[in-house]
């Protein structure tokens, strides 16, 4: 049974696809500042869609999920930088790197997926503080983490002889460092677009959503709905331990700070934002909230310097602000996101009749 | 010996505050199933209102003890309002929402109160007053202060009262009853409307009490000081069993308990290999620990999860 | 002389300090329509509960097919053949009739994640197996015209139908149904009982709860009736209906209850 895309579609996808290409190019002109910050909404994409297959697909609220991608993070750095002297490829560590994440996610799902749904979330949100702490003091008695200053000088990602870091031509092409980068983050992304598209209409995906709407009957036909939400949540963790490796090469430098709580407090805002369990909500709520932070920081501070002559308020805290409201507006008044499904947008208006 | 009756001490007053702030978590929790997230936010509030208030007083010329005493009793109404405030416009509307809907609601309440607070109150820590005296006792090689003192029998009190007004008054049994279930609560005529909002007003006049404790406990306030507070409040209502109010008491102190030795002991106990900075994890490790071996805390009756 | 197909022995729950069942031994045989009756709380869904998993009795144990139903957590005794349906009906109510059966295969189907995000031609096959199966099921309980409505929108006696169809995706030895005709007309009920003749006849056993007495007495071929969590009579319908202590405890007052 072959499915082919209506003539529409295939144009939309033609369009998505010379946009994709073209981007990078527009972002430099206004520069390579700007091709970083498109390089991280594309990594946001990437961990937003990974949190959604927990969230969005099987319903478990995971305020944790920053400690899986700093677990990833930490592996690319130690066995990729000068800390251990050690210079690993990062097809061999990408992949550790999300079954270490894996691993853990296991080990925190496996005694915790029974409890009920809160409950999760406070003790999730409890395991990525204590991934944190660990972050912060395993420097001594044994340095393994460098504690609280981080680790620095990690390996760019290196595909071969050719370096993502730094600029490189061919010919006519001329592709700096975060460009090249960018590449690399959108054929990951279109990934894990298609893994979420296809796992939402198969047998998986059909019990993760019969899980949310009706645990016991999911129960009664048989579903192993603890095996089912630990598949969940341990693929949502090894899609963070992957970007944190990403993100560990691209930046060459991480610390404790990078992976707090208030990071997984975006990620979530992220997927619930656009539409929890809706790829393209998830996409635009990653990008959304991305970007907003950049225009808050370009827009507001010269707004305040010129309405009161300095800046009263810091574009950080605007930022934690509305993200905070936007939760609490969008509960409120589109439970289903600012780019719901057109189910799950009929299912919440109906429970909250 | 000296340094376990000098742990036993110190975590009795810390427990003594969280016991406090545990019973807020269990107040809502137990009358309509919430976990207040932002519940911990209002307590650095109650600090922070009570500090500014004190600080502008004193300034003003007043005495100490009067401008304190003001400052505490804005406090504890300020926090009163904001946990009415916060029932009313944030989770209300939702009580019929999906379970998770109000939690991210209240997420999102906690980071807007942090960040309202670091605008007004800055980023910076601040000095709290010093509104108790300094005196400080010594027994049997173990070290207090008044103010240990007066935190630990200022929450007795504050528990001894909040068991009267549940046992003994008619909003009291209103709220048993709500407790029980809601809608037969609801046709008996108890207006669930006024016995939620109650609950918020109560655990946050608590709240606010504790603020003031912590702060001039330790000296100093700081926009980001309920966050952790909070969770481990939580952690100690969980512990003592969400919903029963002995419970978060004997939690709290429990958990203040199990902190301040394992803080001690942890160098002894881990070879050298973990120093007492692993402080916080323990209370992550307890909570983690009876969700999953007694998800009805120490002292909860055996209602189970309900599904 | 058909062969026992489950064995209840001695199964008792009681919650604090209500025994909600007393030692209720019971024989089931293969391929019979067996009816469980008794006043409200005489104990008929506990007992359903303990045998599909959702408790876990006090006292006593389950035969089923030879071998004992130990550790039975729910998804354990579907996988061994025990279906149900619920007095309440549990659908999924924000998928569609079809889904809701398709995701009752998931017991007897394998892909897995790999299958469902490589697509090969295995997991391609068994989605279109599946399907297939879900659409037979849909007109085998003769809702075929309404397999993409959600389910929550179903009228209620196609509710009913769904959660059988449901159930019996899995591929069920023994299929137990909690009331299933609560709420049904009487040509509704009709059609259940048609409805219900046909699964047995297709092979599969039948554990009936209802409180249509009419019903049952005219469709098991045994019945066994609780009363306050004790099994108080076991034997064919006609039987049943002349015992003075079913009489006093269930039939007495009012026969069409």
């Amino acid at each position: 049974m072959k499915t082919w895309l209506s003539p529409r579609s295939t144009a939309g996808l033609i369009m998505i696809a010379g946009a994709l290409l073209a981007l990078p190019f527009l972002a430099a002109s206004g520069g390579q500042a700007w091709v970083r910050i498109l390089d991280f909404a594309i990594l946001y994409v990437f961990l937003a869609l990974g949190l959604n297959i927990v969230v969005g697909f099987a319903g478990l609220l995971d305020l944790g999920y920053i400690a899986f991608y700093g677990v990833g993070a930490y592996v690319y750095a130690l066995l990729a930088s000068p800390h251990f002297g050690l210079h690993w490829p990062i097809w061999a560590i990408l992949p550790i790197g999300a079954f270490v994440a894996c691993l853990f996610g296991m080990l925190l799902g496996a005694p915790t997926l029974k409890l009920r749904g809160d409950y999760l979330a406070i003790v999730t949100l409890g395991f990525g503080e204590i991934i944190r702490i660990f972050l912060n003091n395993l420097d001594a008695p044994v340095n393994i983490t460098n504690g609280a200053l981080g680790l620095n000088l990690i390996d760019p990602v290196r595909l071969g002889s050719l370096s993502l870091a730094g600029t490189s031509e061919w010919g006519a092409l001329s592709l700096s460092g975060p460009q090249k980068y960018y590449f690399l983050l959108v054929t990951l992304a279109i990934v894990v677009v298609v893994i979420n598209l296809r796992l939402q209409h198969s047998r998986i995906g059909r019990a993760w959503q019969a899980i949310r709407e009706d645990e016991v009957a999911a129960k009664a036909i048989g579903i192993n709905t603890r095996n089912i939400k630990l598949l969940a949540f341990a693929m949502g963790a090894s899609f963070g331990g992957i970007a944190g490796g990403i993100f560990a090469a691209m930046q060459g430098f991480i610390s404790p700070e990078s992976f707090s709580l208030t990071e997984s407090v975006m990620i979530l805002a992220m997927v619930v934002l656009g539409g929890m369990g809706h790829i393209p909500g998830v996409i635009f709520g990653a990008l959304l909230l991305a970007v907003l932070p950049e225009v808050l920081r370009y827009a507001v501070v010269p707004a305040q310097k010129a309405l009161f002559g300095s800046v009263l308020i810091d574009p950080e805290s605007l930022r934690m602000l509305v993200f905070g409201l936007a939760l609490v507006l969008v509960m409120r008044f589109r439970p289903a996101g600012l780019w719901p499904s057109p189910e799950r947008k009929r299912e919440l208006a109906e429970v909250s009749e | 010996m000296e340094t376990l009756l000098q742990q036993l001490i110190n975590g009795l007053v810390q427990g003594s505050i969280y016991a406090l702030v545990a019973l807020g978590y269990t107040l809502v929790y137990g009358i309509m199933g919430l976990i207040n997230f932002a519940h911990g936010e209002v307590v650095m509030i109650g600090a922070l209102v009570a500090l500014s208030v004190t600080g502008a007083l004193t300034a003003a010329g007043l005495p100490l003890w009067l401008a304190g005493a003001l400052g505490i009793a804005v406090a504890i109404l300020t926090c009163m309002a904001l946990g009415w405030s916060l029932e009313r416009i944030a989770y209300r509307p939702l009580r019929h929402a999906p379970r998770l809907t109000p939690l991210i609601t209240a997420i999102g309440m906690s980071i807007v109160l942090q960040n309202l607070a670091m605008m007004l109150w800055g980023r910076n820590y601040m000095q709290f007053p010093a509104l108790f005296p300094k005196a400080a006792f010594s027994v049997g090689g173990a070290h207090f202060t008044a103010v240990q003192i007066i935190m630990v029998l200022t929450s007795a009190a504050m528990m001894i009262g909040l068991a009267f007004l549940v046992y003994r008054t008619r909003l009291g049994m209103a709220m048993r009853a709500t407790a029980q279930n809601s809608q037969v609560a609801g046709l008996m005529g108890v207006n669930i409307d006024r016995v939620v909002a109650a609950a918020f007003v109560i655990g946050s006049a608590l709240a606010a009490v504790a603020g003031v404790m912590v702060g001039a406990y330790y000296e100093i306030a700081h926009y980001q000081m309920g966050f952790m507070l909070g969770l481990k409040a939580f952690t100690a209502a969980v512990l003592g069993g969400i919903g029963n109010l002995g419970g978060a008491m004997a939690g709290g102190i429990l958990l203040g308990l199990i902190e301040a030795l394992g803080a001690g002991y942890i160098g002894d106990l881990t070879g050298g290999f973990l120093g007492s900075h692993y402080q916080d994890i323990f209370a992550f490790i307890v909570l983690i620990a009876v969700l999953v071996f007694r998800p009805a805390g120490l002292f909860g009756e055996k209602t189970g999860e309900r599904a | 002389m058909s062969s026992t197909l489950l064995e209840a022995h001695h199964i008792g729950k009681h919650f604090g300090g209500v025994s909600a069942l007393r030692d209720v031994s019971l024989t089931i045989r293969t391929g019979e329509i067996y009816g469980l009756i008794g006043p409200n709380g005489a104990g008929k869904t506990t007992f359903f509960n303990c045998l599909t998993g959702l408790y876990v009795p006090d006292r006593g144990d389950f035969g089923f097919d030879g071998q004992l139903l130990a550790a039975n957590a729910p998804h354990q005794a579907a996988q061994r053949g025990i279906a149900r349906t619920f007095q309440n009906i549990r659908l999924f109510g924000n998928m569609s009739a079809r889904e809701n059966i398709m995701v009752g295969r998931h017991l007897r189907t394998r892909a897995g994640v790999l299958g469902a995000v490589l697509r090969d031609t295995r997991t391609r096959a068994e989605e279109t197996a599946i399907a297939r199966r879900a659409d037979e099921l849909l007109a085998y309980v003769g809702i075929a015209d309404r397999a993409d409505h959600l389910a929550k929108h179903l009228p209620y006696g196609d509710q009913r139908r769904l959660e059988i169809a449901r159930a019996l995706a899995t591929e069920p030895r023994l299929l137990c149904l909690d009331e299933p005709a609560a709420g049904m007309n009487a040509t509704e009920t009709a059609e259940l009982r048609v409805l219900i003749e046909g699964i047995r006849a297709d092979g599969t056993t039948v554990l009936l709860i209802e409180h249509d007495v009419k019903l049952v007495m005219g469709l098991c071929d045994r019945v066994a009736v609780l009363d306050y969590g004790e099994k108080i009579c076991e034997d064919i319908p006609s039987v049943v209906q002349k015992d003075p202590a079913v009489i006093e405890a269930y039939l007495g007052g009012s026969p069409d209850a």
